[in-house]
């Protein structure tokens, strides 16, 4: 017999004998408890195995994430444990999908280390994903209390002080990723970089796996790409940058190469989300130190964030990454060729941006969270987007956003820096639009033909691309609604 | 060269009717309107002359688009940029800034490069402009 096929045994004279009893009876349901300002609070999504009953699982989830084991010890006894106990206090079933229930679980804010997202996840995903009783779990959002948001850095510049740094302001930022990812020797990299800044955008980038391989070492692509954005800069009088990305195999040889190019005087370096949250946290706390702008690729998210029912919400992973501080994140895009419910997209976007995310279950957010006045990330908007969508992109993702058109740049007809110029007019054209007050998201298609016609590198972009969609479903919906996610 | 500094410098040159629809918009915001001229238009020099105060109390875009116009007078050989200021807290920044005026002959900037060790460079930016005293600048 198991813990949970076990038959409720008499709470007073049972709960210290020794063997295995249900979890809700070991304290860790508790439906009536009201939690407190100070409690980490989350949200599960739970599919229990058949025959156990939600709150049970509900109750195993809280007692494996913060104190409890499989069996009754006596050596709680030793500890004031009522308060280091998280408390499971709702259990919903989720609409529409039988088998499926919300599960809101409280945790005493002493059960974690200040400024550790290695230890709040060691806690809050650290054992029980792989729980027999379960089929699957998902953590669907968390509700981190200020009293914890504070002790976290958080990002190391933030977007107001980018914005001042670069001296942009009133328009997304533009980006694009340098292609062919991989291949490209230093000298032809320093080539792409050069022509798409010249050509008017903002930043290019380093690829999540271009690290330092056989074809181009790093220093070299250092080099070569920091050339390419002092020329850019000195043809357009405006200040541009090139994510280097500093991932590396260990921190110490992450570190050097952040260090050479804080002194090449780059602007910006990069990280990847493979690196972990501790390394991603050190990284942040040297970008602070160095004034050097950190952007993250989230790199392998896709493996646990996108199907619905197991893994770890992109929303809760927006906001680890907030809490350990970075000036960018990849947050989706809506429209493009990677997964993205508008919806959703505008729950990472908030959580990212704001200083106040109230709760709206539309957005898949479960719990009002307060960030104080800790800055907001960057969001970053990349895969498959072009400037044809200038129009949407504004509408769903907003100003304070990068939009990063990488095939969108490179694959123009007329050259890199053409493809480059087309997409800054194409967004200069729909935020003007925007703030003259038109209604830029129906009249977008027509606002930038019209531009096509004194801007032949925005024409040729529309001629190419203008049709190009992807009309796929979204796994990741919101449960209150389906919506049809655009092209 | 095209300076590219500001929120529309990939337009074709904003016509008055086009600045006071964006002046607009920053007064619906609730934001600040300043008007500042420059000849030192290096990218780090955020420090652009002020022409007059920012207009807090100013919500009348003929107004503005009057100072606008007074600046350019005084100053025709110079980059002329209107900003709009968003003083709400988690802001406390600019929201807008863009180009209203431009020296007729962009002279634009040098890079130097100090070439050092290890193939290492220190890149400089040089605004050919700034040869010269300031005032007597883009003028001939």
């Amino acid at each position: 017999m198991t813990a949970l096929e076990s038959p409720p045994r008499d709470a007073a004279t049972d709960r210290w004998s020794s063997g295995v009893i249900p979890y809700a009876q070991m304290g860790y349901w508790q439906p009536d408890y009201v939690p407190k300002d100070t409690d980490v609070l989350c949200a599960f999504r739970i599919t229990p195995q058949d025959g156990v009953p939600p709150e049970e699982a509900a109750a195993a989830v809280a007692g494996e994430s913060s104190t409890a084991t499989w069996t009754v010890v006596w050596t709680d006894r030793l500890t004031a444990y009522e308060h280091y106990q998280a408390k499971a206090y709702r259990v919903e079933p989720v609409t529409g999908t039988p088998g499926q229930y919300i599960a809101l679980i409280a945790y005493e804010l002493d059960l974690f280390e200040e400024g550790s997202i290695a230890n709040l996840t060691s806690s809050i995903i650290g054992n029980v994903f792989g729980f027999k009783a379960l089929r699957a779990l998902r953590l669907e959002d968390m509700r981190i209390p200020l009293h914890y948001v504070n002790t976290f850095q958080g990002p190391p510049h933030g977007i107001v002080m980018e914005r001042e740094y670069l001296n942009k302001y009133g328009r997304p930022l533009l980006g694009a990723t340098t292609k062919p990812k991989l291949g490209l020797s230093a000298r032809n990299y320093g080539r792409v970089v050069y022509e798409a800044l010249r050509g008017g955008l903002d930043f290019t980038k380093d690829d999540e796996n271009i690290n330092s391989q056989p074809f181009m070492r790093w220093r070299d692509r250092y080099l070569s790409s920091i050339e390419a954005v002092s020329k850019a800069m000195a043809e357009t009088g405006e200040i541009k940058g090139h994510y280097l990305n500093v991932t590396a195999g260990d921190m110490e040889a992450m570190y050097e190469r952040a260090e050479f190019a804080k002194e090449l005087g780059s602007v910006v370096i990069m990280l990847d989300l493979t690196v972990g949250f501790t390394a991603m946290t050190s990284m942040s706390k040297w970008a602070r130190r160095n004034g050097v702008l950190l952007h993250l690729h989230r790199a392998g998210h896709g493996t646990y964030t996108r199907q619905k029912t197991h893994g770890v919400s992109f929303r809760v992973i927006a906001k680890w990454c907030r809490l350990l501080g970075v000036d960018h994140i990849h947050a989706g895009t809506v429209v493009g060729k990677l997964e993205g419910d508008p919806n959703m997209v505008q729950g990472y976007y908030d959580t990212l941006r704001k200083s106040f995310v109230p709760r709206d279950l539309m957005h898949g957010i479960y719990f009002d969270q307060d960030w104080g006045s800790m800055p907001g990330v960057m969001p970053v908007a990349s895969g498959g987007i072009h400037a044809g969508q200038t129009h949407q992109l504004l509408h769903y993702l907003g100003e304070d956003t990068i939009l990063q058109f990488g095939g969108g740049t490179i694959g123009h007809p007329m050259g890199v820096a053409a493809g480059a110029t087309a997409n800054r007019t194409a967004v200069e054209v729909i935020v003007q639009a925007r703030n003259e007050g038109r209604d830029y998201f129906t009249e977008g298609p027509e606002l930038l033909r019209a531009a096509g016609r004194w801007c032949a590198p925005l024409r040729a972009a529309l001629d190419v691309w203008g049709d190009i969609s992807f009309n796929y479903e979204s796994t990741d919906t919101p449960d209150v609604a389906t919506t049809a996610t655009p092209a | 060269m095209h300076l590219t500094q500001g929120t529309f410098s990939y337009l074709p040159p904003l016509t008055d009717t086009q600045v006071r629809a964006q002046v607009q918009y920053a007064l619906d915001n609730n934001w600040a309107l300043s008007v500042e001229f420059t000849d030192d238009p290096h990218p780090r020099n955020f420090l652009w002359e002020m022409w007059g105060l920012p207009m807090f109390d100013m919500r009348d875009p003929a107004a503005i688009l009057l100072e606008v116009q007074r600046c350019r007078d005084a100053y025709p050989a110079r980059y002329v940029r209107v900003n709009a200021y968003d003083r709400q807290l988690g802001r406390q920044t600019t929201a807008l800034s863009f180009i209203v005026q431009r020296p007729t002959n962009e002279t634009g900037f040098r890079l130097e490069r100090q070439e050092g060790p290890d193939r290492q460079v220190r890149y400089t930016l040089h605004a050919y402009a700034t040869d010269r005293a300031s005032g007597e600048r883009y003028e001939g």
